[in-house]
């Protein structure tokens, strides 16, 4: 049995991918915390699919594809924020207009102009199995970097998260917190994308900080739990993957549901406890 | 625009002229106000009257349209939201609230011992020094209130300003607020408030100040809380009472009562 377990250990493309898929899980899980607080949990689809739109110029423009698509998402991510601070329309609002648009036109560009350069099924779908060492570096120290960011501006990213305008007012400069967060999470999903695909990636932002939410009060507490359910479903969902032979995206994230199942269950039934304690 | 070169020695703040509007609607028009370092002022006035605008220009989180905004130098402001604009399903404990008010200077996310010496003190001193690892939800009205008074206090603040701070609250913890705020006030804390409460809170204040988008009046209750001030503040008729020296404000509704007589006769 145990032979068995450690079997796929001895393969050096499942040891990358375990990495790549832990790591990138922890990174979403800690990155989804602020994401899922601040109302704006549709950012990680909108965000994965407005880079699919940098994909198809950066492949058009013939440059590199990470610092094409890098840029088109870290510009998607500040006018997102950036109608968002206007407060004329909500956040879900400001995300549905520019990435759907940023969206449309990398599939009218594809019409237009052909596929070219890079595979874009892997982009949609993700391909954790074909990372190599550089990838795993790569992943391994953006989370490092995001982890030291989040660290130093723990205070102020509570403090704009909770109540931005107090925390203006207070001397935070509320808009270099919201435009840091944004820059982080582009950052985040651009180098989780290869590893997940655009269509899963709003999943591992939302699920783990969820279902941390679900099993505590404090935010401390929130963003320790967030990262280690965003590990864990990284690790057991890319095991399981191995075992069942199914992909690994759909694989973490059904891992994270159904964490997020046992949690809502068993929180459920301790806060009907003191009420059928009364009868 | 703020200044602070022409305030007089005990002011903190002095609006002169202030215009603010959304869009082309004016929202305060042509306010002239001053604020000094011992005030203790409730700002009344119907819903949309301007009176939490007011409040945030003060605390200099909305620009004025036009007009000067003049501030002490080194001015500390600590502001308490209204109850009901808090996201009470946020994942802070009443300590991690607290603590906002240290946001600056210490780049490290956990608080120093003297941070937490600070907050478990000003907890203790708001009667709530065994609620710091609560949620904030699991507080009653006053004590949530007290958490977010707790965090302006922290920041040791000159002016204190609060919206509503006894909006949906019973009339112990009123009575507690109010208490609370005349100890801080005695302390040398100013304080400027908004309520619609005109009987439990506002006839209770040194200095009121009736707003309905320009001021109406302003100075101690007694000679604002008047049938004429009250009617153009609010639009509506009022009737004064006095009782132990106060005034208490009663609704006039007569007029109603005869619209009400004349439409349940139209109905039979």
């Amino acid at each position: 049995m145990i032979d068995r377990l450690l079997r796929p250990f001895e393969f050096e493309f499942f040891r990358n991918g375990l990495i790549v898929a832990t790591v990138a899980g922890a990174l979403c899980g800690l990155v989804g915390v602020y994401v899922v607080l601040k109302g704006m949990s549709y950012i990680g689809h909108g965000l994965s699919h407005a880079i699919f739109g940098g994909f198809a110029a950066s492949a058009l423009l013939g440059i590199n594809f990470v610092l094409g698509a890098g840029v088109w998402g870290v510009a998607s991510a500040l006018m997102i924020n950036g109608v968002t601070r206007r407060r004329v329309i909500g956040a879900d609002a400001a995300i549905g207009v520019i990435t759907t648009a940023s969206f449309a036109l990398g599939l009218t560009l594809f019409a237009i102009f052909g596929r070219r350069g890079r595979s874009f099924d892997a982009a949609l779908f993700g391909s954790i199995l074909g990372i190599d060492r550089s990838d795993v570096v790569a992943i391994t120290v953006l989370t490092v970097v995001v982890a030291i960011v989040i660290f130093i501006g723990y205070r102020q990213l509570l403090f704009t998260t909770f109540d931005p305008e107090v925390a203006e007012a207070s001397g935070v400069r509320t808009a270099w917190v919201d435009a840091t967060l944004m820059l982080v999470l582009a950052t985040s999903i651009l180098a989780t994308m290869q590893v997940l695909g655009v269509t899963l990636i709003a999943a591992t932002l939302v699920i783990p900080a969820t279902v941390a939410r679900m099993l505590t009060n404090s935010f401390a507490h929130m963003l320790l739990l967030a990262t280690a359910i965003g590990a864990l479903s990284g690790f057991v969902g890319m095991n399981l993957s191995y075992h069942l032979d199914i992909q690994s995206g759909p694989s973490i994230v059904l891992v994270g549901a159904g964490l997020f199942t046992v949690v809502f269950a068993a929180t459920g039934v301790r806060r009907r406890r003191p009420l059928l304690g009364l009868t | 625009m703020s200044r602070q070169s022409i305030l007089r020695a005990d002011e903190l703040i002095r609006l002169d002229g202030v215009t603010c509007a959304y869009g082309s609607e004016a929202v305060l028009s042509d306010i002239d106000l001053s604020i000094g370092r011992q005030q203790f002022s409730g700002i009344v006035g119907p819903s949309g009257s301007g009176k939490t605008t007011l409040l945030k220009v003060l605390l200099g989180s909305t620009v004025p349209r036009r007009g000067a905004v003049h501030r002490a130098s080194d001015l500390r402001i600590g502001y308490v939201p209204q109850v009901e604009t808090v996201d009470w399903n946020f994942p802070v404990t009443v300590a991690e609230c607290v603590l906002m008010a240290r946001t600056r200077g210490r780049m490290v996310p956990w608080p120093s011992r003297e941070e937490r010496a600070a907050m478990h003190d000003m907890l203790s001193r708001l009667g709530i020094g065994d609620l710091s690892e609560r949620h904030i939800r699991e507080l009653s009205g006053g004590q949530q209130q007290r958490v977010f008074v707790a965090r302006a206090l922290l920041g040791d603040p000159q002016l204190l300003l609060m919206d509503e701070p006894t909006s949906g609250v019973d009339a112990r913890t009123r009575h507690d607020v109010l208490h609370l705020l005349e100890e801080l006030n005695r302390a040398g804390t100013a304080i400027v408030l908004t309520t619609h409460d005109l009987n439990g809170l506002a006839s209770h204040l040194p200095h009121l100040v009736c707003l309905n988008t320009a001021i109406v009046g302003q100075g101690p209750p007694r000679h604002v809380l008047t049938a004429d001030i009250l009617e153009r503040t609010f639009g509506a008729p009022m009737e004064i009472l006095e009782h132990a020296g106060m005034p208490i404000v009663l609704d006039q509704y007569s007029h109603l009562h005869g619209n009400v007589v004349s439409l349940r006769k139209n109905a039979s």
